[in-house]
């Protein structure tokens, strides 16, 4: 595939990694914060090119992972409701909440539906005038400007049977936390490339500003990220920190204008709850007034129970980077791909998922 | 979640086009990418281009390398 090919070149990912060896010295932590790139780095064995002082740690970027037990209690509770059409990316139908799954509740007479697009719950909205279509709006800043989209269109034909759920979170709020938690020294940070591309390289400043922490914005193939750990040594052993960008054929520095004006028109910031992590100020976005008509929260009378987290799993250490799957007595044993009991084993791009499925040699 | 990948626009009408990913050849939404042009390379997420892939950028970034590097 053009465009991708040329970014898995052996020799080329070969001379990278022995550069890497060269000009790394010092013991340093790197942290991933996008799921796709956990199963990149997994998938492609990076950990085990990597010089044993380069430690690589996973962070809270899978949107299917962090969506606390309390949303998916409320996109359950949303299921239950009479002449209700839920709409959803297909992660999200099998991840458990304190007592159910939307797969389960499907089962027993939910109309739930998995969805490539929201254009697509558009779609099942137009043709289903007697229904009321939720759509899961799960995301980080990639998919939050489709959802915003979505939401324009749906104002423009005057959908009256069209509503979503927000619980779209923003990336920059939880890298803060994460920092200002302390649980774990960082000394570079790989940047999510899709995100970026949307939201450009600026709101990152703060990391090596305010933190003295590296910081590059990476694609996704192997030569992408070897080139991102390259670059991040290179700021750590000379002590200069900056943003950079490694993934420039994607990312420009301002981002996609249309995209991020599109989410401010709709969108606004909001306190998000964070599996694991809990309420972070304004990371989340929500649904502003004027759309507030198609905001399921303000149209549907969400009742739930108080929840419990899910026993023995520690998925919330895990999203923090203070914990691998590997510490965890559930994974392998009764929590599988399979049998999934806690969301990083669900999505495909969580990180007890893609140990599972790649991880077999990492320490 | 955030997956996204490369695929070749083929055909643009109004908001819409037909591109190419891999062979497989699918309509797509330019809502977030309004100057997108035929023969362009976006990266798709969800139905959405969300981004034109600078080609050139690309190339010139793999050759940078390979000279940092000395590949010839």
């Amino acid at each position: 595939m053009k465009l991708v090919d040329e970014f898995r070149d052996v020799e080329l990912a070969n001379r990278l990694v022995a550069h890497i060896h060269q000009a790394s010295h010092r013991n340093i932590k790197l942290m991933e914060f996008c799921g796709s790139h956990t199963v990149s780095i997994l998938k492609n064995g990076i950990r085990q090119l990597l010089p044993s002082n380069i430690e690589m740690l996973s962070g809270p970027g899978c949107p299917v992972c962090v969506t606390s037990t309390a949303d998916l209690d409320k996109i359950i509770a949303l299921s239950k409701f009479p002449g209700i059409i839920i709409a959803s990316f297909g992660d999200m139908i099998r991840v458990p909440g304190s007592r159910s799954t939307l797969q389960k509740e499907k089962a027993q007479g939910a109309d739930v539906r998995v969805v490539y697009s929201v254009l697509d719950a558009l779609q099942i909205s137009r043709g289903n005038p007697g229904k009321k279509i939720i759509f899961v709006g799960i995301g980080f800043e990639t998919t939050a400007p489709t959802v915003a989209t979505a939401l324009v269109q749906a104002e423009k034909e005057n959908l009256q049977n069209f509503f979503v759920i927000s619980l779209h979170k923003v990336c920059p709020p939880i890298m803060k936390t994460i920092l200002e938690l302390g649980e774990i020294r960082i000394n570079g940070i790989i940047c999510p490339g899709h995100v970026s591309a949307i939201t450009g390289s600026y709101p990152y400043q703060f990391i090596p500003s305010d933190y003295g922490i590296a910081c590059v914005i990476s694609g996704f193939e192997p030569i992408d990220i070897l080139q991102t750990v390259d670059m991040l040594v290179s700021q750590i052993e000379n002590e200069k920190y900056s943003v950079e960008i490694a993934y420039r054929r994607v990312v420009k520095p301002e981002g996609n204008i249309q995209a991020l004006r599109l989410m401010e028109t709709v969108f606004e910031l909001s306190d998000a709850d964070w599996r694991g992590i809990g309420i972070v100020s304004g990371s989340g976005l929500k649904i502003q007034k004027r759309y507030q008509h198609f905001d399921a929260e303000s149209n549907f009378d969400i009742k739930i129970i108080p929840n419990s987290e899910i026993r023995g799993c520690i998925c919330g250490n895990i999203l923090r980077g203070i914990s691998t799957p590997r510490d965890c007595k559930l994974f392998r044993t009764i929590c599988t791909p399979e049998q999934p009991i806690g969301p990083c084993m669900v999505s495909s791009e969580g990180s007890c998922a893609a140990y599972f499925q790649y991880g077999v040699n990492v320490e | 979640m955030c997956l996204a990948i490369p695929a070749l626009v083929i055909s643009i009408q109004g908001e819409k086009a037909v591109a190419d990913i891999n062979g497989v050849k699918r309509e797509i939404s330019l809502q977030l990418t309004p100057d997108v042009k035929v023969g362009d390379y976006v990266l798709l997420h969800t139905g959405f281009a969300i981004s034109v892939i600078d080609e050139i950028e690309a190339q010139q970034s793999l050759d940078m390398l390979r000279q940092v590097l000395e590949i010839s």
